[in-house]
């Protein structure tokens, strides 16, 4: 067959059926797919929801954000009713690559009690052991580590309600529409990475 | 048409040589070297032994067996950036970092590059900005000075006072002042921080001789130190220093610690990696001195000399373009 | 039949996309943090490849040739777009570190290069060994970059840890040692296949 002349006929025919083939050709697949895809980012939701919560039904996700060394740090925290931390994800920061950007696993390290905040009953005294607390700071990065006790304990005040002077940015999140909104955001972030 | 081979004027030879000023600038090292080997120990002394050997021998290794090419090791150049390596390194790194350090110094830095006069960036600060970024803890956890008697606390967990420097202008806290240095101690290098850098005064003499004895010029170390003071007086005056801090302090400070005089005068001045031109060293200097404090300011690191050397260095070549006329070359 | 020999091993040693060609290097850059990131990558790159060249090289008389252009980039992007769709639906783990990088294969010089060079001018069946050969080619090439920057920056490859836990040269799993170890390795490359 011979190659088609470049006539404004046949280009407007060829891209046309070349962008409707193609545009149904995905149309199909997205079909197929939109369940699978709905359904494993409902579980990314839940796994994040739980990473937090530690699977605690009562528990209460607060989100903080505080100064770090380098900049903002955006922190999500869960508490159980009496306090204790489920745990925490670190959702945004700019701490510096292998000092201060440990902390997104430095305090739920189960193996070092000595660091880890996770499981400790909170009452917004959380330091670091330099300064006569009893959390070890990561390793050459003290003033993230305090950055990050801060907001562990900034986190603890709003989730008890109380009116803490240092932090406008804290926010309470209550509501199950809320939580949801979160956590979205929260993917959408890890996404953007 | 035949070509002639035109050198540029004088043609006698005044006795200047590769090899008399890398031994000059290694003697002007010498004194700085003394004070840390006083404050810190063994550990300095064999930091900078398996620095400066391992550099020799990648060099050698290199010239040998990839260039294939007679060794210039005698031209002493290797024996300073494995010296210069070390003086920008904790003296109690373990020895196979130092060993990396001077393996990416040499081939990174200057090897692939094609050898000393070719290379774009200082070989030692590629060095050390290879293990920074490789290795942040060990390169940030300084020892604590043996020799003199120091005031403040953690000095054997990572803060030199640069760390507090930023921190107190970031909070404005001015609790923290009293974990610097004091003034004194800060010029005589009782202090934590990298094996070469910490006594002022030492680096300062070293400086005056390499001056006096013509291997480097005054305009880039001069350029440097005045912007960077500059810049320190202006955040004086915004009033961003916590209160107890007055700007002279913050002044001196800024001049006394981190790698300010060890960068200003040893390493910034490297021939090969700086402008030709008095404007062009003077350039130069301003814009390490404005890199180092926007870094030390708001940067991530509280130390940013040898990333503002390097960034500059990179500039260089443009720097270059800037020519003295002509003689007789009229004026346009 | 050697006709078919060379052409597959020609993506795959003497016109290597990476280190030969030296095309597509945003991929190859961003994405070889591991060597499972960058073979995942490099096998997304081949699926789109295979199927593009078959699909333009089946098509390549129903395209009039100013419109070329636009036709390739729509199918190619119609199959980015299908591995997109796939890898979220069933591998959201690789998706999460790779997302970004996925719909940039569009852009990807290899693949509208390949279309432009070979499937446009072969028939169907040399158009798809020319895919497959180039995509593993960069599959290999991406892959053996992410094994040199895991095992130097983490100590580990594919996950299995070779060195000592506190080993760890940062470098080379963020920006800056990508571009390092792509240098040393396709230094090396060019030195083997000189002999």
């Amino acid at each position: 067959m011979a190659k088609l002349e470049s006539s404004l006929k046949n280009m407007l025919l060829s891209l046309t059926c070349i962008t409707l083939i193609a545009a149904g050709a995905l149309a199909g697949i997205y079909t197929l797919t939109i369940d699978r895809i709905n359904a494993q980012k409902a579980a990314a939701e839940q796994e994040a929801r739980l990473s937090v919560l530690a699977g605690c039904e009562e528990g209460t996700p607060v989100m903080v954000e505080t100064d770090g060394f380098g900049g903002k740090m955006k922190v999500m925290f869960g508490f159980a009713p009496d306090g204790t931390v489920l745990g925490y994800k670190v959702l945004e920061h700019s701490e510096t690559p292998g000092l201060g950007d440990k902390s997104v696993w430095w305090f739920q390290d189960e193996a070092k009690p000595a660091q880890n905040i996770v499981g400790r009953v909170a009452n917004g005294t959380f330091s670091v052991s330099k300064d006569g607390g009893d959390v070890d700071a990561i390793t050459a990065a003290t003033i993230s580590s305090r950055a990050f006790l801060k907001a562990a304990n900034e986190a603890y005040f709003t989730f008890r309600g109380e009116e803490d002077a240092h932090t406008g940015a804290s926010q309470m999140v209550k509501e199950e529409e809320e939580i949801e909104e979160t956590i979205i955001i929260d993917e959408k972030e890890a996404q953007d990475e | 048409m035949k070509q002639l081979i035109v050198s540029p004027a004088p043609h006698a030879h005044s006795g200047d040589s590769v090899r008399k000023n890398m031994l000059l600038v290694i003697l002007a090292l010498l004194p700085a070297y003394v004070v840390s080997v006083v404050e810190f120990g063994w550990g300095a002394l064999i930091t900078a032994l398996i620095s400066v050997a391992a550099c020799m021998l990648f060099e050698w290794l290199i010239t040998r067996f990839m260039l294939k090419e007679p060794s210039h090791l005698d031209d002493l150049s290797a024996i300073l950036t494995g010296l210069l390596l070390a003086f920008n390194l904790p003296s109690n790194l373990p020895w196979w970092i130092v060993v990396i350090g001077a393996l990416a110094a040499m081939t990174l830095g200057k090897m692939s590059f094609g050898g000393l006069g070719q290379n774009l960036f200082n070989p030692a600060l590629v060095g050390r900005v290879f293990l920074l970024i490789s290795f942040p803890v060990q390169m940030t956890t300084w020892p604590r000075p043996l020799g003199f008697a120091t005031g403040y606390i953690d000095a054997e967990t990572g803060a030199t006072p640069l760390y507090y420097l930023k921190q107190m202008i970031k909070d404005g806290d001015s609790s923290l002042i009293s974990n610097l240095p004091s003034l004194t101690d800060a010029f005589l290098g009782a202090m934590g921080g990298s094996l070469g850098e910490v006594c002022a005064l030492a680096l300062i003499i070293g400086g005056i001789f390499l001056i006096c004895t013509r291997v480097i010029t005054w305009h880039i170390p001069v350029s440097i130190i005045l912007t960077a003071a500059l810049f320190a007086v202006v955040t004086g005056l915004v009033g961003a220093l916590p209160e107890g801090m007055s700007t002279c302090q913050y002044v001196l400070y800024t001049l006394l610690t981190g790698g300010m005089m060890l960068g200003a005068f040893f390493m910034a001045t490297d021939y090969v990696t700086s402008p030709m031109t008095g404007w062009g060293k003077i350039i130069f200097g301003i814009g390490i001195g404005l890199i180092v404090m926007v870094i030390r300011t708001w940067g991530a690191y509280p130390e940013g000399m040898s990333f503002a050397i390097l960034i500059m260095n990179a500039c260089v070549p443009l720097l270059n373009r800037i020519r003295p006329r002509r003689f007789g070359e009229k004026k346009k | 039949m050697s006709n078919a020999k060379q052409t597959f091993l020609n993506g795959i040693i003497k016109e290597n996309p990476t280190f030969g060609l030296v095309l597509g290097m945003c991929p190859t850059l961003a994405t070889t943090t591991s060597a499972i990131n960058g073979m995942s990558m490099g096998l997304a790159t081949m699926f789109v490849l295979v199927c593009s060249n078959v699909v333009i090289s089946l098509l390549k008389n129903l395209i009039p040739d100013k419109v070329r252009i636009p036709a390739f980039i729509v199918v190619i992007a119609t199959f980015v777009t299908l591995v997109q769709l796939l890898m979220q639906a069933y591998v959201p783990a690789i998706y999460a570190t790779l997302g970004l990088f996925i719909p940039l294969i569009v852009v990807n010089c290899i693949v509208l290069g390949r279309a432009e060079a070979f499937a446009a001018k072969n028939n169907v069946g040399l158009s798809a060994i020319d895919g497959i050969g180039m995509g593993l080619g960069f599959t290999l090439s991406l892959t053996v970059i992410g094994a040199v920057r895991e095992l130097l920056g983490t100590g580990c490859i594919f996950g299995g840890r070779l060195f000592s836990d506190d080993y760890g040269m940062l470098i080379f799993v963020l920006a800056p040692g990508a571009f390092i170890a792509l240098a040393f390795v396709m230094a090396l490359v060019q030195k083997l296949q000189k002999k």
